[in-house]
């Protein structure tokens, strides 16, 4: 249960086009990503699966069934929203039943459904509060609760995490790729952060400005990245990018390197250059190189134990083989 | 310092002695007709029975007995209940369609409404009487109650658009995630987190339909009249009877005052939503 499948779907808000005709398909209990910056239509997409969008154009279907003029609370989906937006009126309880209700199950049932969530949710203390009364974590997991409780062929997660502190993000983001493994439900989830998507995903789906740049396993967009947006997007922190008489050298328009794949040296190497900021984050060092040549600023990670300060003069040598070629277009080169 | 000390002083004395002048001035005119329905006709016109008099109950056993206080009342409290009422029922699902559907033309039709309002009353005052007689509904309750209803309509949906505007539109998506249908947002997501908004639009409604009187009196002759003909029906041809007409202005502004006063809470509550969360 849960194949999605979009076809040639497009959205236009009046004159402008948000989502150029697009095709993507959706394999049955995939934990899929949608990334991408800001405005790129990533939520559109979701919101368009979800129902609360209509298609300008295409078909959506669901485990073969067109669902594209179906309402949607009738696709068998379940959306955990960026601002949680759960029933402030109602209690914890309420909340996580209401769809249930909504269904007109028998309200003993709907007891037993709000228990098991509850209780796997680690929320069974606070059933008879209501939301206002809850942290933003709990408040998290309250809707996480009332989107399980309906058996959904789906999960929609619309940027989940956003409002939630860093270390609680990190908690969050284990407890729903933990909830995958054990359901083996399929899910879509939308965010911005490309360290979420990375770690979660089974697949992404990176989109700028509506247009699907690359659908993949996080390992190939790191390895093979497409283009030059996927190549800079994905990774943290970014991929090197540099033009000009380097890139000419390897037969390309643009080369990338990333910063884990330059080795570095106090006495020679291909590119010499100046430390400025190192941000020692105890695993890791990075530093921040310039006057190469190259580029503004050219990012290197080093290990920990290798001591450089500000103004120091260093050397780099990237990778051969990690050397990521691009044409003129921005496409990659193999 | 001495610009914090003068403000601490104007707040802990300026401000209080300032609201209850406010205050006062304003309740004055209120104070002033409960103590003339206290009078007799007589007195209520002598300046040395200004304030010492002889109270009596007169005006108000008067009012009972001859004027039918009473029916007057009965037809306030049909009139004024039901047009809220059926003002609600309009105007709530009105505003939710304008809130969460909105169009490009939604502004249009608020600015629309709203200029309903600027609308003289007695522009249409005589087409109202000839079609409310043509239709044989002149002198009725249904008559009153279709026309305060519409009166109120734009202030209802007004009102209720911006409380509704407050209630984040992921919620209403949530429900319809959830499996709710339209009549189900409305009712059990809208209106209990709006019921402070809606209480407050329905109380304001009922005291504007409670004291309307252009139509009231220019629609209704005995069947239908509500308190605000009663007092109208106290300027005799003989000139004004000071002390009964005191008596029934009380008698007619005294059930809302003391609604107003009880729902102060409420209406405060209500009128400031959204801006103090």
């Amino acid at each position: 249960m849960g194949r999605i499948v979009l076809d040639k779907v497009s959205k236009s808000f009046g004159e402008t086009q948000v989502i150029p005709p697009l095709d993507l398909t959706i394999e049955e209990g995939e934990f899929a990503v949608f990334v991408g910056p800001s405005g790129c239509g990533k939520s559109t997409l979701l919101r368009m699966i979800a129902g609360l969008e209509d298609l300008t154009s295409g078909a959506i279907a669901i485990d073969g069934e067109d669902v594209t003029e179906v309402p949607p609370s009738k696709r068998g989906l379940a959306m955990v929203f960026q601002s949680y937006a759960l029933y402030p009126h109602m209690t914890v309880r309420k909340n996580i039943g209401f769809p249930l209700r909504m269904e007109k199950m028998d309200q003993a049932e709907i007891d037993k459904r709000v228990e098991t969530a509850a209780t796997s949710l680690n929320l069974n203390d606070y059933l008879d509060r209501k939301p206002g009364q809850l942290s933003g974590g709990q408040r998290q997991r309250v809707a996480i609760g009332r989107a399980i409780v309906r058996n959904p062929s789906a999960f929609l997660f619309d940027e989940p995490l956003s409002n939630l502190d860093a270390a609680l993000r990190v908690g969050m983001r284990l407890e729903i790729s933990e909830m995958h493994e054990r359901m083996k439900t399929t899910m879509i989830y939308v965010t911005h952060d490309q360290v979420e998507a990375m770690t979660m995903a089974d697949k992404i789906v990176v989109l700028q400005a509506g247009v699907i740049e690359q659908v993949g396993t996080p390992l190939d967009l790191y390895h093979k990245p497409q283009n030059i947006f996927v190549a800079g997007f994905i990774g943290s922190p970014k991929m090197n990018l540099f033009s000009g008489p380097e890139a000419d050298k390897h037969g390309a328009y643009t080369i990338g390197i990333r910063p884990e794949h330059t080795d570095v040296s106090a006495t020679e190497g291909m590119w010499a250059g100046r430390v400025g900021v190192a941000e020692h984050l105890g695993s890791d060092t990075f530093i921040h190189v310039h006057d190469t040549g190259l580029a503004d600023m050219v990012t290197v990670r080093i290990t920990s134990d290798i001591l450089v300060k500000h103004g120091d003069r260093i050397y780099l040598t990237p990778q051969a083989d990690q050397i990521h070629k691009f044409d003129a277009q921005g496409l990659r080169i193999e | 310092m001495a610009i914090v000390a003068q403000s601490s002083k104007f707040s802990t004395f300026g401000r209080p002695v300032l609201a209850w002048g406010v205050g006062l001035l304003f309740f004055f005119p209120i104070f002033w007709m409960v103590l003339t329905s206290f009078k007799t006709d007589a007195d209520a016109v002598k300046p040395e029975h200004l304030i010492f008099f002889k109270p009596t109950l007169e005006n108000y056993l008067n009012m009972t007995e001859n004027y039918d206080y009473w029916r007057f009342a009965r037809n306030s409290i049909i009139t004024a209940v039901s047009a809220t009422v059926f003002t609600l029922f309009v105007s709530v699902p009105a505003a939710y369609a304008m809130a969460f559907n909105p169009t490009r033309r939604t502004k249009d039709v608020l600015m629309w409404m709203l200029s309903t309002k600027m609308l003289p009353a007695a522009a249409v005052l005589y087409p109202m009487i000839f079609l409310a007689k043509g239709i044989g509904l002149y002198d009725t309750h249904i008559l009153v109650i279709t026309v305060l209803s519409l009166i109120n309509l734009p202030i209802a949906i007004w009102m209720l658009f911006t409380y509704f505007k407050e209630i984040p539109k992921d919620i209403i998506e949530a429900g319809k995630m959830d499996g709710v249908n339209t009549w189900g947002e409305i009712k059990e997501i809208l209106v209990p987190l709006a019921w402070g908004g809606i209480a407050s639009t329905a109380l304001l409604i009922f005291i504007f339909c409670w004291n309307e009187a252009y139509w009231t009196v220019r629609l209704t002759t005995i069947d239908a009249a509500t308190l605000s003909k009663l007092i109208e029906g106290n300027r005799a041809p003989e000139g004004l009877f000071f002390g009964r007409l005191s008596a029934v202005s009380t008698a007619a502004v005294g059930p809302i005052v003391v609604l107003g006063w009880f729902c102060q809470k409420q209406l405060v509550q209500g009128l400031t939503f959204g801006a103090v969360k």
